[in-house]
């Protein structure tokens, strides 16, 4: 009886560790390495595309094409080589909340630069 | 244990975000110099090796990738395949800091860092630089303009700087990080400490895919 006890209490003590564990794995989604190897590759022809649209005569969609490329591939990275899009919403938040906190400082920043020799130059 | 790894998680995020606002400072500083000296940012550019500039930008594309298996392997437990993605994650940073240190020795050779020796001879002058100018044809630029040269080479050497010393730091924890893997330590369902690494790394990925466009494609038709 008492061995049995003991037995139980040992199985549960297992059960939580399981449970534990399955917590663990269910939080933490395993992105697969054929994702990695699709976003690697994207990465990488993006590159290209950069180096080449900046040999083209476009005046100043020059800039605005290579910077588009650029944020792609960073939203790229962000969200799968850093996992964002499996993240939980605290994450989301977090991260959505800097890049707006980012953008207007930059943008408030350079409204004032850009604007304040107006007509001066 | 769930709220604990969010809260690391969370924690990294902030910090990055932190790195963020700090490279942005730096952003923010090249784009409204380069507005106001455009044609001196368009002969700095080209002194840029666009090859080498490429190369370093495929060498930490693919080094993120390696670092993104790396994290995979320690979410399945494979310590051989962890090993392996860290010391090629390694190796790929210094490829990267090495053809970095390259381009740094061919402006030192040219005298085009910042400061009392800096030379104008390439921008007021730009057929005394046969190799550029067989390439884009520049004009020469009027002194003054030609002056604020300097300010392009400064603006580049402090955010290329900025992010080699994180490139520098991020090696330097990834050598701890294959010791202690070898001993199988994020082998065993512990990978907060990878994953967070990874977090970094891919950082200073972005950091990168940023400098790239900016500082070397400002204008590269002749």
């Amino acid at each position: 009886m008492a061995k049995d006890m003991q037995m139980n209490a040992h199985q549960e003590h297992e059960n939580e560790q399981d449970d534990d564990r399955a917590a663990l794995e269910e939080h933490r989604h395993v992105v697969p390495p054929r994702i990695y190897l699709i976003v690697g590759t994207t990465l990488l022809i993006f590159t290209a595309l950069t180096v080449w649209a900046s040999y083209l005569e476009l005046g100043v969609f020059n800039p605005i094409i290579a910077l588009f490329i650029a944020c792609v591939k960073a939203t790229i990275v962000v969200l799968f080589f850093m996992h964002v899009k499996y993240s939980t919403k605290l994450t989301k938040l977090t991260v959505g909340a800097g890049l707006f906190t980012f953008l207007t400082l930059i943008g408030m920043t350079l409204a004032d630069y850009f604007t304040r020799a107006w007509g001066r130059w | 244990m769930g709220q604990q790894v969010d809260a690391t998680g969370f924690a990294m995020w902030l910090f990055l975000l932190t790195e963020i606002m700090f490279f942005g400072g730096l952003f923010t500083a090249y784009l409204i110099y380069r507005n106001w000296y455009y044609p001196a940012f368009v002969a700095g550019s080209h002194q840029l090796d666009i090859i080498w500039g490429t190369a370093n930008t495929a060498v930490l594309i693919t080094s993120s990738f390696t670092m993104a298996m790396g994290v995979w392997c320690a979410e399945t437990r494979r310590k051989g395949g962890l090993l392996l993605c860290l010391c090629l994650t390694l190796f790929l940073g210094l490829v990267f800091l090495g053809i970095k240190s390259i381009e740094y020795g061919e402006k030192i050779e040219k005298h085009h860092v910042p400061g009392f020796h800096y030379s104008l001879k390439s921008f007021t002058d730009p057929e005394s630089d046969p190799q550029i100018y067989k390439m884009y044809h520049d004009k020469p630029l009027p002194l003054d303009m030609a002056r604020h040269t300097e300010m392009y080479f400064g603006l580049y050497f402090a955010m290329t700087g900025m992010h080699a010393l994180h490139m520098i730091i991020g090696c330097a924890i990834l050598v701890y990080m294959v010791f202690r893997a070898q001993a199988g330590a994020y082998t065993t369902g512990h990978v907060t400490f990878v994953e967070n690494f990874g977090l970094y790394w891919h950082f200073v990925d972005i950091i990168w895919i940023f400098l790239f466009p900016l500082l070397y494609l400002i204008s590269r038709h002749g």
